[in-house]
């Protein structure tokens, strides 16, 4: 199982890249371990405000659904359309092709985030 | 896939009828209808004899599995046995030819069928009036929520949130969401029980009601529901509960005693009616005295004179859910399975559910883990964590199940147990059918730790192996070749 070390990560599972005041959010390894195969990915539109800790959409695996959560507040600036025709994209490459969104950051509080080796302790 | 469709026997001109020869003059049927209504081709119909058609029906119900062919412990479904006595009568021709346009007078019996079964319900569940309108489970649950909106419209704040714990029933907040209303989620305690505390941090003046399953999908008798009914009321909120487990409580508890104002009863559940695609379902929903006047109309009453009679005027009520008045053979099968069984037998049935489950939840222990460990009521859900530690998962686990005959358990439900395996075996298997599924587990385990790809290339056995369930989801295809007018 993949943890990068220069990534960041939610205790709900989404990794955390900040650059340039933009935060790219995707799903862990374990996460797409966890749900098996994914079906279909919710996300938001370019343009939508989401809210730190808040749901900012939802993805479907075969045996069950799982909302998706916001490590920041602020606009969205990009979202991978290529989720939408292949979702499984999110289960062959979590964190490349299978990225999520890209917010530029309003807000953001980075004490919530954990680092990789917490975030293997939190999931042994 | 090895069997053929019907359209891949078809054969141009193959025949299983002999019309008569017609005896009225025959007419063109371009005079007989508009233009814009004609076929321009003919439908693609199969064409085959009788006995290919009933080879190939026969064939296909060979391949399928239910409950009169095996052991079904899929948790919080209650596969019990459905009697064959229920079906005989439900095709009587007094109820199985009856018009749903026929005159009061002419349906006295069914009409007193419905008043009775209401009736039983109301008794068996503690609640004040009891309608057996809606068609299923789900279109119980949202009755109730729209009933529970209509009361608080009426009360003067509609209010917009409601309560769920993380193990409810799945279509519990999607009930509710249709109805209007927006989920709030509370954290089960450490124990799998409600959490008290955490929910008086949740109730305030916009909660509308809390949707509870009791027995709860772990299989465990919410003893905190009194308590949390007295807290949802002081702040002028509802309580909901999901009657999908009510197979545990039959003459042991009554949720009208516990606090509850609204439910619904799964009669293809706890009363023995046919499931899913051997359907239809009946989902009756029942009120306390606060949501009686929104119950959907119309209601059977019984008059003075000891007739039955329908009523339609109920101005508070929240509409109509099914066409004339629910799925009446249902509630046939239901009537007689409470007929027959009594007060005692009902309550036997419930005895047996609870023993079954434990007897298995017993029998695994050792095997598979039990995060929550406790007593169950009439399902027990283990962990399948030990045997993902050796490269098998739990989905494995329900898929080698089919090699031995049985048909696999809820799995990856409730979500608050991780590989979760809900076992619900009802009272109607014998000790042996128990044992024979117990020592099936118990082999799958043995397999796991000694020959694990035996498991997670299951099912071996079956006509079609494993599936891809993710490209089947992705790429849904259903198309049928039907041409269309117009064509």
């Amino acid at each position: 199982m993949k943890i990068p070390s220069d990534l960041r990560y939610t205790k709900e599972h989404e990794w955390v890249s900040v650059e340039d005041g933009v935060v790219t959010v995707g799903i862990t390894d374990y996460a797409q371990g966890e749900l098996g195969d994914i079906v279909f990915v919710e996300l938001p539109e370019v343009g939508d405000e989401v809210e730190e800790l808040d749901s900012f959409g939802t993805i479907e695996a075969v045996k069950t659904v799982s909302e998706l959560f916001s490590p920041a507040t602020g606009t969205v600036e990009e979202v991978n359309e290529a989720l939408e025709d292949k979702p499984e994209l999110i289960n062959d490459d979590p964190y490349g092709d299978g990225w999520m969104i890209k917010i530029k950051l309003g807000e953001m509080n980075e004490d919530e985030l954990l680092s990789a080796k917490d975030y293997k302790d939190m999931i042994v | 896939m090895a069997e053929k469709t019907i359209y891949d026997l078809s054969r141009p001109g193959r025949t299983g009828v002999s019309l008569p020869a017609c005896d009225v003059p025959e007419q063109p049927v371009d005079q007989l209808l508009p233009d814009w209504a004609l076929r321009r081709r003919q439908p693609e119909l199969p064409e085959l004899a009788e006995i290919d058609v009933i080879r190939h029906f026969v064939q296909l119900s060979t391949l399928n599995y239910h409950v009169d062919k095996g052991l079904y412990p899929l948790g919080s479904c209650t596969m019990k046995h459905n009697p064959k006595i229920n079906e005989a009568v439900a095709r009587w021709p007094g109820f199985g030819l009856l018009h749903p346009h026929a005159p009061e007078q002419a349906v006295q019996g069914a009409l007193g069928l419905m008043h009775q079964l209401a009736g039983d319900l109301e008794q068996i569940s503690g609640m004040t009036r009891v309608s057996l309108q809606p068609a299923a489970g789900a279109q119980g649950e949202l009755a109730g929520m729209l009933m529970v909106r209509a009361y608080h419209q009426q009360q003067g704040n509609p209010r917009g949130k409601v309560i769920i714990p993380d193990n409810a029933h799945g279509t519990n907040p999607a009930s509710l969401a249709i109805a209007g209303f927006e989920p709030v989620v509370l954290k089960s305690g450490e124990d799998g029980l409600l959490d008290l505390e955490r929910l008086g941090k949740l109730v305030d003046e916009d909660v509308a009601a809390m949707m509870v399953t009791n027995p709860s999908t772990l299989g465990m008798f919410e003893k905190d529901l009194p308590k949390a009914a007295r807290m949802l009321h002081e702040a002028g909120a509802l309580l909901y509960m999901d009657g999908a487990n009510l197979n545990a409580l039959l003459g042991r508890a009554r949720p009208g005693d516990l606090g509850v104002d609204v439910m619904h009863f799964n009669l293809h559940k706890t009363f023995s009616t046919p499931h899913g695609g051997g359907g239809p379902g009946a989902g009756p929903v029942g009120v306390g005295e606060k949501l009686e006047p929104f119950l959907p109309a119309p209601t059977v009453e019984r008059g003075e004179d000891g007739s039955y009679f329908l009523d339609y005027k109920r101005p508070d009520a929240i509409g109509r859910l099914h066409g004339f008045l629910g799925n009446f053979g249902v509630l046939v099968r239901a009537w007689l399975y409470i007929r027959m069984h009594g007060a005692e037998g009902l309550k036997r049935v419930s005895e047996l559910a609870v023993l079954n489950a434990n007897y298995i939840r017993h029998r695994l222990s050792g095997v598979y883990e039990l995060p929550y460990d406790g007593d169950c009521l009439h399902e027990c859900v283990f962990s399948g964590d030990r045997q993902k530690a050796l490269g098998v998962r739990t989905l494995d686990i329900a898929k080698r199940l089919l090699d031995y005959g049985f048909h696999a358990p809820t799995i990856y439900f409730p979500l608050i147990v991780h590989e979760a395996l809900m076992i619900e075996p009802t009272e109607t298997e014998s000790l042996q059918a128990l044992d024979e599924f117990c020592e099936a587990m118990i082999a799958i385990a043995a397999e796991a730790e000694q020959d694990p790809q035996k498991v997670t290339s299951a099912p071996l056995t079956t006509p079609v192996g494993r599936m891809n369930e993710g490209k089947a989801a992705r790429e849904l295809n259903v198309c049928c070749r039907v041409a269309l007018a117009g064509d």
